[in-house]
Parts: C-alpha cells; sequence; structure tokens
C-alpha cells in the first residue's frame, strides 16, 4: 500500500516563480505576427433602437483594415448563443441572443458593430468616429414594475418581462399555523461585478489553408468555448483550438461564452488577420456578467421552544436582457435555503425577471451566498423574536445524522455542524463577546456579534443531475495520465486553475498514487489541444473533488497495468505482487523490487503480457455518484459608529470543514479571498444604475468599490475534518465556501449591533449612508416622531 | 508627432520614438517587451501598473512615457539578480502571497518600495503602505505576512507588535 | 482606455511655459503630477489639444519658512510635504492633509500646486488653504485663497497663468483634519478640519459644496464660548450639498457637524 506523504502537505506552488517574476503569460501578453485590434462599439443606452449606423468617417481613420456590424457578422456566425436549463429546467421565454445587435439594443454596453485598426491605439479613436443613431426605449429596471402589466417590455417583441415561474415545492397555506412566532422578511442581493484583477480578453488566429481556428482567451473552461463556438462558426471541433492561459481570476465571470468570444474569432475570419480584443475596467464592470442581484421574500416559523416548522421562499431574480448561459444556475438558492437545519416544512419558487441590464451570471457561490444569506438571517429573527440566544437555535435545530436526504431531495453526504460552531465559538471568545457588547452599550457602544453556520452542495457533479442541467454534457472530469519511457509523468485535466494551484496540487495527488516523485510530474489544462476529447473546467468548487478524482482515477488505472507488467516480470501471480511507495516487489522480498519507472520502461520493451498494449498511460472519466457538502461556522464582530453608520469590522473569525485536504495552505488562501468577497458584499460593492435612464454610475472603480487591505482585518481560521463519503480521496470543495458564509456573518453582527434601536434588517451594502438613515428613522421613531438631534 | 524617448529599464538603455499620449505601462509592455507589469482598471485604483521610476513606486499607467525621458525605470523583471529571486518575490512565494498572479508585480514593486522607506513595519504600516494595490484572491492576509517575511530577510529587526489602526472614517 | 492624441511640450522655465500656453491657446494644459488630469484624459472626459510638461522647471518644489509664512513650492509633491520636518513642525496639519491624498504612489507624483489648480471639491489642500487664507502665487499675480476656488473646478487662473506655490500661515496648534470616507485611499465624502491658531479656531469643510467651505459660524460660535459640540452644530449652516452616490445631501450636511465636532475634540 502506498504511504501518502504529498498529501497533506504544504508544498509551495510551482506557478510561483514565474508568476512572481512577471513571466505570467496571461491574455493581453500575447500576440501573432500581423495581429490587428479590435475596438468594440456599444450601445450607450439601456434599450434603443437602432436606427443607422454610419461607418464613414470611421472608414477613413488612420489605420483601419476593417468596420464589421451584424450583416458581416450574421455570414459566419449561426444561431443563437446558449442558455442552459440549469436549475430552471422550463422557461416561459429566453430572449434569442446574437452575439451583436441588429435592430434593438438591450442592454447597456450591447454591441453594436467594431473596428479593427493595424496599432492598438487607432482603435479607439476609430471606434469614437462610427456614428450610431439610436431611438431610446423605455428601460425596464425595476424587477417588481417589471412584473406588472403595464411595464414596458425590455424587449419590443415580447409578451412580457416573465423569463421562468417555477415551483420547487408548493406553498401549505396551513404549515406556518402551527408555528408559536412567524418572522417576514424582504431580502435583497445586489447586483455585483466579480471584477477579477485581470479583464477578459480574446486573441484568435484562423488559418485559411486549414481552415482552423486557434482561440486564446481568459476563460475558466476553454472545451465548453470550443464546443459553443464549434457550433457557432460552423467548424468542426477538431478544427478549432482554444488556449486559456494563466488566468488572472474568474470567480465565475470567465465561464459563459461571451459576445467577444464570438465576435472575434468571426472578424479573424472574415479580415484574414489575426485579431485581439482586450476588455478595459470600464467594459468589464459594463458588460462582463453581474452576480446576485436577486431580492427573497422570506417567511419563517418555529416553536416556543426555537424548534423551526416552516420556511417559505419566494426568489425574484433580476435575469437581465438575455438569459445567462448559466443564468438560471443562482435558483439553486431555493434548493439550498433550509440550510444546515431540520425543518418541518419548507416551499420554494423563483421567479425570472428580464430586464434592460447586462445578463446574471455565476459569481463565487452562485446561489448558495444567497441561500445561506436569507437562511441565516431568518434564523437570527426567529431568535430575536423568541428572545434566545442565536448559537442555541442553531444547535437545537442541525441536521445531526448523515446522509440526509433535503426537502429538495438532495443527499448531504457528512457533516458535522456543532462541532464547527463551537470550534468557532471557542476561538471568538463568544461569551467574553457577549459580555463586552453589554458593557458596551451601557456606553453608547455598538458591538455586534454575527454567526453563520453555512453549507453548501459543490462538486459539480454527477451526471444524472446535471446533464438534463447543462441540456446534455454532465459535468463529469476527464484525466489522462502518461508515464514516459523515463519515467517522468503528465497529467492532463478538463480542470482550469485561475488562482487555485492546480499546478500544485494535482501533483501532490499523483505522487502519492503513482509513488513518483513530485519533480517528475508535470500537470497540463487549459489547452483543448491536450489530453482528452473533452474538459469541464474549473467553478462550482469542484477541481478537486470532480477533477482530483479523475486524475486519482487515472492513475490507479497506471498502477493497475504496471502492477500487471510487473507480476508478469517477476513471473508472480499479481495477487503476490506488493506496490508500496511507488515500487513493486513480490511478497516477502522487498529487496527485490522495482520502481514504477522501470516498469513504464518496460512497458515500450518486448515480452509484454499476452494481450497487454505498449506503454503505460491512462485515461479516465470520473462521474462523482454525488455533490459533495462542505460547511462550517463562520463569526464576524464590528462596531457600528451610530453617529456616522460607519461598521468596524474587528474580527472575523472562519471555522471551515472540506473534508480531507491535499495542501493546507491553499485551503487556507482559498478561504481568505472567498471571505473578503463576502464581506465586500456585505459592506462596499453595489452596481447601481439609475432607475429612469438605465445608465451605469458605477462604471469605475472609483465608484465600485472593491476594498483594499485596509478594510480587513485578519482572518482567524480554524478547521475540522469530515471525510466526504462521497469519494475515495475524502475530499470536498472550498473555493466559494469563504464568499458563501461571510457576506451573512457581517450582516447579522450588523443587525446584531443596532438591535438596541429596534432595527430587526439591514440590507446588502451596509453602508454608512445607509445604516445612518436607519439609525435615525429608528431614533424618530422611538422618541415618538421627535427630530433625532444627532 | 512622434517624441524620441530614452530611459534605462532594469539597467539596459532603450530609445525609442513615440507618440506623447503612448501610456507609461504600455511603452514597458508593447515597446519595451516586458510584460509582466499589468493593467488591471482604467482609474487609477488597482495598482497593478507600479513600477519604480528613479526608485518611487508610481503607478506606470497614469504618466506618459514621454515623462520618463532619461529616468531610470525597475519594473518586475528587474528584481531577481543572477537568476537569484529578490526576497519579496521568494516571500511571496513562501508565504503563498498570491493566487492569480496578476496583481502580483504590482504588490511586489509597491512593497519594495515601502521596505526601503521603512525597513520595519508594522502591519498597521504595511497595510497602508500597500493601499494602493488592490488584489480580489487572497483577501489579503498572507500578502501582509509576504511583506513581513522579506522584511525580516531583508535585515528589518523583528517587527514591533501591531499598532493602532488606521482611523480613517472619523 | 486610450487618451485622444495631443502635442507635447517640455517647459525648462515658468516663462517658457506660459509661452507654450500662450502658443497653444484655451486647448493647452498643464501637465505636473498628471494624477488628476491622466485619469479623466483616459476616460476623455479632457481632450487636451496639447500638454505643457512643467516637471522640469526647478525651484518649484522648495519649502521655505519665511517670517511667519510657509512658502511651499507648487510642484511639490505630496510625499515630500508629507515628510518635511519644516512642515511637520510649522504647519503640522497640513503633512498629515499631505499623507492622506490618494495612496502611496500617487503622493509620489501628485503636486500641492496640480491639486490646488484643479479645485476639486473634493480635494483636501483647498480646505486647508481657504481655511487659513493661504495665498496662491502664480506667474502674474498673487491671488487670496477666498477668491482662488471659484466653483467646482473653477478658478479665476487665466490660459496661461501657473501657480507657482503656495503661502499658507505657519499655525503649529492645536489640529486636526477627519477625512470620511470608505476606502483608505478614497477621496473625502465629506472631511472637516480644524486648526487653533492666533488664540481661535479655523474650521474648513471639504465636499460640502462645489467648493471648499470655511465654517465661519462654527468659529465664531467657539469663540463666544459655545461648546464643540454646539458649535459644530452651525457647520452645515448654508450648505446645499448635492448628493451622490455615497452620500445623500442631508447625510453630508449631519457628516459636517459630527466630523467638525470631532475633528475641534480631537485636535492634538
Amino acid at each position: 500500500m502506498a504511504v501518502t506523504t504529498m498529501i497533506g502537505a504544504k508544498i509551495h506552488r510551482r506557478e510561483d516563480p514565474r508568476l512572481v517574476s512577471g513571466e505570467g503569460r496571461y491574455i493581453d501578453d500575447f500576440t501573432r505576427p500581423g495581429t490587428v485590434y479590435l475596438s468594440v462599439v456599444r450601445s450607450p443606452h439601456a434599450h434603443a433602437l437602432i436606427k443607422s449606423v454610419d461607418i464613414t468617417a470611421a472608414s477613413k481613420a488612420p489605420g483601419v483594415v476593417a468596420i464589421y456590424t451584424h450583416k458581416d457578422f450574421a455570414k459566419v456566425i449561426s444561431g443563437t448563443m446558449p442558455a442552459a436549463p440549469a436549475f430552471v429546467a422550463e422557461k416561459k421565454q429566453i430572449p434569442p441572443r446574437f452575439p451583436i445587435a441588429e435592430k434593438e439594443v438591450v442592454y447597456q454596453g450591447e454591441p453594436v458593430a467594431v473596428v479593427l485598426t493595424e496599432a492598438k491605439y487607432q482603435s479607439m479613436d476609430a471606434a469614437n468616429l462610427i456614428e450610431v443613431e439610436y431611438e431610446p426605449l423605455p428601460a425596464v429596471m425595476d424587477l417588481e414594475q417589471a412584473l406588472e402589466a403595464k411595464s414596458p417590455k425590455a424587449h419590443s417583441g415580447a409578451p412580457d418581462n416573465l423569463g421562468w415561474d417555477l415551483t420547487y415545492i408548493p406553498e401549505d397555506a396551513n404549515v406556518m399555523k402551527e408555528a408559536d412566532v412567524v418572522v417576514k422578511q424582504r431580502i435583497l442581493q445586489q447586483r455585483l461585478a466579480p471584477t477579477p484583477m485581470e479583464p477578459r480578453g480574446v486573441l484568435a488566429e484562423y488559418s485559411r489553408p486549414d481552415q482552423s481556428m486557434t482561440i486564446w482567451m481568459s476563460s475558466q473552461n476553454p472545451h465548453f468555448i470550443r464546443l459553443f463556438l464549434a457550433g457557432a462558426l460552423g467548424i468542426p471541433e477538431t478544427r478549432i483550438r482554444v488556449i486559456s492561459p494563466d488566468v488572472g481570476g474568474g470567480f465565475g465571470s470567465k465561464i459563459s461564452p461571451y459576445s467577444e468570444d464570438y465576435l472575434v474569432p468571426a472578424a479573424a475570419k472574415l479580415s484574414g488577420r489575426p485579431v485581439k480584443w482586450i476588455e478595459t475596467r470600464t467594459e468589464s464592470i459594463q458588460t462582463t456578467t453581474h452576480g446576485r442581484g436577486q431580492y427573497f421574500d422570506v417567511e419563517a416559523g418555529a416553536k416556543k421552544d426555537g424548534t423551526l416548522v416552516a420556511l417559505k421562499v419566494t426568489q425574484y431574480l433580476d435575469i437581465g436582457a438575455y438569459v445567462g448561459t448559466f443564468g438560471a444556475f443562482q435558483a439553486c438558492a431555493c434548493l439550498l435555503s433550509t440550510g444546515a437545519y431540520n425543518w418541518k416544512h419548507v416551499s420554494a419558487r423563483t421567479v425570472g425577471i428580464l430586464t434592460n441590464r447586462v445578463p446574471t451570471d455565476p459569481y463565487r457561490g452562485a446561489g448558495r451566498p444567497e441561500a445561506t444569506h436569507l437562511c441565516e438571517r431568518m434564523i437570527d429573527l426567529l431568535a430575536d423574536a423568541l428572545h434566545m440566544d442565536p448559537a442555541e437555535i442553531r444547535r437545537k435545530n442541525f441536521i445531526t445524522e448523515f446522509p440526509h436526504t433535503s426537502h429538495f431531495g438532495l443527499v448531504y453526504d457528512s457533516g458535522a455542524y456543532e462541532k464547527a460552531m463551537d470550534m468557532a465559538m471557542e476561538i471568538a471568545g463568544y461569551e467574553k463577546l457577549r459580555r463586552e457588547q453589554a458593557e458596551g452599550r451601557k456606553k453608547g457602544r455598538y458591538l455586534g456579534i454575527g454567526v453563520s453556520a453555512w453549507i453548501e452542495i459543490c462538486g459539480f457533479g454527477p451526471s444524472a443531475a446535471t446533464a438534463p442541467a447543462t441540456g446534455g454534457v454532465a459535468l463529469v472530469e476527464s484525466a489522462q495520465v502518461r508515464v514516459f519511457p523515463t519515467g517522468s509523468v503528465t497529467v492532463y485535466v478538463g480542470t482550469h486553475s485561475h488562482g487555485q494551484g492546480h499546478d500544485t496540487t494535482f501533483p501532490q495527488i499523483v505522487a502519492d498514487t503513482l509513488g513518483v516523485p513530485y519533480d517528475m510530474i508535470e500537470l497540463r489544462h487549459g489547452d483543448t489541444a491536450e489530453g482528452p476529447a473533452f474538459g469541464y473546467g474549473t467553478y462550482g468548487s469542484r477541481s478537486l473533488a470532480v477533477g482530483g478524482m479523475a486524475v486519482h482515477k487515472a492513475s490507479m488505472k497506471v498502477v493497475n497495468k504496471a502492477k500487471k507488467l510487473a507480476a508478469h516480470l517477476f513471473e508472480a501471480a499479481e495477487e503476490d505482487v506488493v506496490f508500496d511507495q511507488g515500487h513493486f516487489y513480490v511478497k516477502g522480498s522487498p529487496d527485490k523490487r522495482k520502481a514504477l519507472g522501470e516498469i513504464a520502461f518496460a512497458s515500450f520493451g518486448a515480452g509484454l503480457p499476452e494481450g497487454m498494449e505498449h506503454g503505460l498511460e491512462a485515461v479516465a472519466y470520473y462521474d462523482p455518484s454525488n455533490f459533495v457538502w462542505p460547511f462550517g461556522t463562520h463569526i464576524a464582530v464590528v462596531e457600528v459608529d451610530a453617529e456616522t453608520g460607519a461598521v468596524d469590522l474587528q474580527r472575523y473569525i472562519a471555522v471551515d470543514d472540506c473534508g480531507n485536504i491535499i495542501n493546507p495552505m491553499i485551503v487556507d488562501g482559498q478561504i481568505h479571498g472567498g471571505i473578503a468577497q463576502g464581506i465586500s458584499q456585505a459592506l462596499y460593492e453595489e452596481v447601481v444604475y439609475d432607475d429612469e435612464t438605465g445608465q451605469l454610475k458605477t462604471g469605475t472603480m472609483i465608484d465600485y468599490l472593491v476594498p483594499t487591505m485596509n478594510e480587513f482585518p485578519n482572518f482567524e481560521l480554524g478547521r475540522t475534518i469530515t471525510p466526504s463519503p462521497t469519494n475515495e480521496l475524502g475530499v470536498k470543495g472550498i473555493g466559494e465556501a469563504g464568499t458563501i458564509a461571510s457576506s451573512i456573518a457581517v450582516i447579522n453582527a450588523v443587525c446584531d449591533a443596532l438591535a438596541p434601536f429596534g432595527i430587526k434588517h439591514v440590507d446588502m451594502p451596509a453602508s454608512p449612508d445607509r445604516l445612518w438613515k436607519q439609525i435615525k428613522q429608528a431614533r424618530e421613531h422611538s422618541n415618538g416622531g421627535k427630530e433625532a438631534r444627532k | 508627432m512622434k517624441h524620441k524617448v530614452a530611459t534605462t529599464v532594469n539597467g539596459h538603455k532603450h530609445e525609442h520614438e513615440v507618440e506623447p499620449r503612448l501610456l507609461l505601462v504600455h511603452y514597458l509592455r508593447d515597446v519595451v517587451g516586458l510584460t509582466g507589469t499589468h493593467i488591471g482598471c482604467d482609474t487609477s485604483q488597482c495598482g497593478a501598473c507600479t513600477i519604480l521610476v528613479d526608485g518611487k513606486a508610481i503607478k506606470s499607467c497614469t504618466m506618459f512615457a514621454v515623462q520618463a525621458e532619461g529616468r531610470s525605470l525597475t519594473t518586475i523583471e528587474g528584481m531577481a539578480k543572477d537568476g537569484e529571486l529578490h526576497p519579496l518575490q521568494q516571500a511571496f512565494w513562501d508565504e503563498h502571497g498570491l493566487q492569480c498572479g496578476y496583481c502580483t508585480p504590482g504588490f511586489i514593486m509597491a512593497a519594495a518600495y515601502l521596505l526601503e522607506q521603512n525597513p520595519n513595519p508594522t502591519e498597521d504600516e504595511i497595510r497602508r503602505g500597500l493601499e494602493g494595490n488592490l488584489c480580489r484572491c487572497t483577501g489579503y492576509v498572507n500578502i501582509v505576512k509576504s511583506v513581513q517575511s522579506a522584511a525580516k530577510t531583508m535585515g528589518g529587526v523583528k517587527s514591533q507588535p501591531a499598532g493602532q489602526p488606521a482611523a480613517r472614517r472619523g | 482606455m486610450i487618451p485622444a492624441a495631443f502635442e507635447y511640450a517640455r517647459a525648462s522655465s515658468v516663462e517658457e511655459a506660459a509661452k507654450l500656453l500662450n502658443k497653444y491657446g484655451e486647448d493647452a494644459k498643464v501637465l505636473a503630477g498628471g494624477h488628476s488630469l491622466i485619469p479623466l484624459m483616459r476616460l476623455r472626459l479632457a481632450q487636451p489639444k496639447a500638454l505643457v510638461d512643467i516637471n522640469g522647471i526647478k525651484g518649484l518644489d522648495q519649502i521655505k519658512e519665511q517670517g511667519s509664512k510657509l512658502h511651499i513650492g507648487a510642484l511639490t509633491r505630496h510625499v515630500t510635504i508629507q515628510n518635511s520636518a519644516v512642515v511637520k513642525d510649522k504647519l503640522p496639519i497640513l503633512a498629515e492633509v499631505a499623507g492622506e491624498v490618494g495612496d502611496n504612489q500617487v503622493r509620489n507624483m501628485g503636486t500641492i500646486g496640480g491639486v490646488v489648480a484643479h479645485a476639486d471639491a473634493a480635494g483636501d489642500y483647498p480646505t486647508i488653504a481657504l481655511m487659513l487664507d493661504a495665498e496662491i502665487v502664480t506667474n502674474q499675480r498673487t491671488i487670496a485663497a477666498k477668491d482662488f476656488f471659484k466653483d467646482l473646478f473653477t478658478t479665476p487662473l487665466a490660459a496661461d497663468e501657473i501657480v507657482t506655490e503656495i503661502v499658507f500661515p505657519v499655525a503649529n496648534g492645536p489640529h486636526k483634519y477627519i477625512k470620511f470616507r470608505r476606502r483608505l485611499f478614497d477621496w473625502a465624502i465629506v472631511g472637516a478640519a480644524a486648526q487653533k491658531m492666533n488664540g481661535g479656531w479655523r474650521i474648513g469643510l471639504t465636499n460640502v459644496g462645489p467648493t471648499p467651505v470655511r465654517a465661519k459660524a462654527v468659529e465664531e460660535a467657539l469663540h463666544s464660548g459655545a461648546k464643540p459640540e454646539d458649535a459644530a452644530q452651525h457647520a452645515s449652516d448654508g450648505l446645499n450639498p448635492s448628493g451622490d452616490l455615497r452620500a445623500s445631501p442631508e447625510y453630508k450636511k449631519h457628516l459636517a457637524r459630527v466630523l467638525t465636532k470631532r475633528a475641534i475634540e480631537q485636535a492634538g
């Protein structure tokens, strides 16, 4: 048996030497001979008819190679952009989406024309000379108004703005009557711009003689892009190569195909030149898909003693002007709404609404932060109504038996929720914090403690569930392990790291499975020309649980073949051959051992067993039997300055359980980054539009508030380990966990801080101006209407 | 009309004719060919483009190449010496101070300036010193650790305990 | 984002700069630190036909105490003011304000002359200049601060007029500048400055109107013996701030009062 040495070790990342030296290769670092630069002319209106496009002046601008509009692209792009069923199998309408507008624009930033120039700087000059005449139309901005009969339509020809209306579990009007207390709350999930530090970019080159297209782009899943483009461009998958090199962050925003992913290759085909487009930050905030963008109406009921009785959830989801490829994924917020608890009854319904904004699509957590946020908020509201400590009500209702089948038919694989919460409480010093809070209140200081006991579903996913969700492609994962005559190993995997350190962690798995030295193992990913026929990408915290398992499975196939060959070479029965730490030997004769590398060399020689082919390599596709279910408890400690409404986040504690761990350093890094994004949603970030005109108001990083390191404390981490029974490695996912837990930890803390004012709920972002207004109104209310002095 | 620009970049002399509007970051990336300096925003917030100009940390997206006439520029590619990583590069590696790596060159250059001005910074001084650099992946925890580790290696006396957090909201 | 094309010239003296500005007329702009101008140009909100680069002009970055005045050259970078022993000694509030402008990289390039000439209501130096009755010296004349900040981004500077230095009174008594913002490197949502000098108080406010504001009503109340908390109530007198993404007009007025109270109480 192999002794594990690499799995669990804090190995420093292989990716880092090149990245810290400025030798990372991100999309803007690539060019091809003869490259021309593409700028996109975009609609300045949220909704308008295109009356005319005049390219006369632009055509004469210096360096212009070509200008293309819809009529040009219609010659080389067919069909419409994809919209997967995701968690809403049946939709009422899916507006057809072509990568560039023809007669009507339906979101600010929608492409209307593109210009290609010889030099980079010329393309913006030329683009500014293209004159487009628009007839503005009313913009659909408000979700509630959008559903009214008299509302304008986000698309002129559409019957209404309803994208879907799906009830997962119908409401039973009687169940809430079983409860002793019932709380109701509307909870807002503001639109967020994922804002990876590297914006998007595409470089495409078409070879006319080969009729083949090579595309470099910043993507989380190059094979899916190849699949979509093959259909649209009419080029078989065999002649499209998509290369995603180093990717500077994605967080879900580099999954779905974008207009530019079609337009740039098409422009390469039309022009006969390599074409390059790099997104500006303004384009990114405006046109890269947004996260969240929902509100929930939630009702929760409990018994006097805190036993949870019923939860009723209605999700209203801002689809945007088109359904994002995975825009219906976030409906899973309904399916996870019961959180870590036993609820007697639950009902859930999702309503998707079309508006004149860029589509929403997955963003770190994709539905699970929303679920955790609403569940943990309602738990706190119930605790408040029952005068119960927030930790107590949680303990009382935690799921304790696993596997656990939820109301929605999902099977939670393993968990130890109370253990994680106990550890978090201890690290936080919960009792001491409550005492400090009580003391502070006497002196007019408002400390708040917020608990977030989170669970989540990740490791997408089992074929039975995921194939229908994607429209036919199950989200399994592929890997290929190839051993070379010299004994070194290359591993190809279909996931695609964009900061998660796969170059380091997957070889750790292979090193332990094959017993080959870590330094002899190379990981390849991100190029569709390499490895198995399909790869599925990195998102949904799946890379380890599904990709790592595919790597492990392919490695085991190699070990099994090597064992057969070793037995043959030893002239022994296979069952008498032992494999230990990379060496084969016959039981009882460990000194006469052969390394896997020797067996590899032998596999290229003569005298192989009857029926065995040469070489030592294997392809494996791994289909997980279930999703995996990490969990934990986070605690945020804040102080609210009641005079200004400013929130000081003083401490942040996180105890997370992602099963067995391959590299603890990388796990902690993922948690840190995830926590920061959730805190940022709670306190800082928001995409803001003008309600009337639909104009984006937060179009730069001046106004879209990504925080600096001064806005966060250090994060105090703890860990429990509850292996997953779902896979042999016992691993779960952790990439999104931090974000799933943290927004509500902070908001619960702010609400806790403001409880003395009678404030029951706070929406995100809890910015100072908003909190001040709430505090002022609460004071006026409690003063019997007397104007608050401060 | 093009202007002649002569600079020294990482110790090497360069002379080119450039448009006045050519941003320094594009000069480095597209003319000199050093792509380690990155662009992450349009409005001088993110700091991914940070380099040293005559030893001072500057956001190269907010300067024209013509302004760098006669100056000595240091980019991330100039930090390692004779094949050995600079202590900051080593520290970011050791402490897992990067994930996607896109913001990292800018952070390392800003941190190099910080440690040159203040070889023994407290945690608060590190956070204030790097306020002009944004990261979306790491949550900043390990970036702070990386700079603390580099400060030790580079000979700063053992770091003092953290001072009062920056009072920025009044 | 790429600026529109422009012509470029370097001036090696103030006279040469004035000549070049005259040559290019209204469409020319001075390039000093560039950290207000270049971002605007990259977004094409400013499209000057020509830039006159004054960074090479010698002698415009001196800090000198003369009598009871502190002369700060227009080209002095924020970081220099922040670290200057003379400023820390003679007008410490200015050094502290300099240390809060933008971030470390911005402070290496941005200049006091640039910030003052730009006359952004959210700028910090204009508040201090107004509050302390500073003088803005140009190549043509000396303008009192109270006559300089006419409106948002609007000063009496002529097209060929360059700020050469700003002259402050020496004041090293109790002082405090409170810059309320979301992120450490943001502009002020509202800022409040308090400086005790010559037996009385000077109070200034940032970003509560199109120009910096000197809160004379607060100064007078303090002079009449009012407690800081009560005097500060007058900080919002006569204010009519515009709302923006970060703050409603009402909130800005409230912050003006709260931050003024705190600035006076914390002045040390």
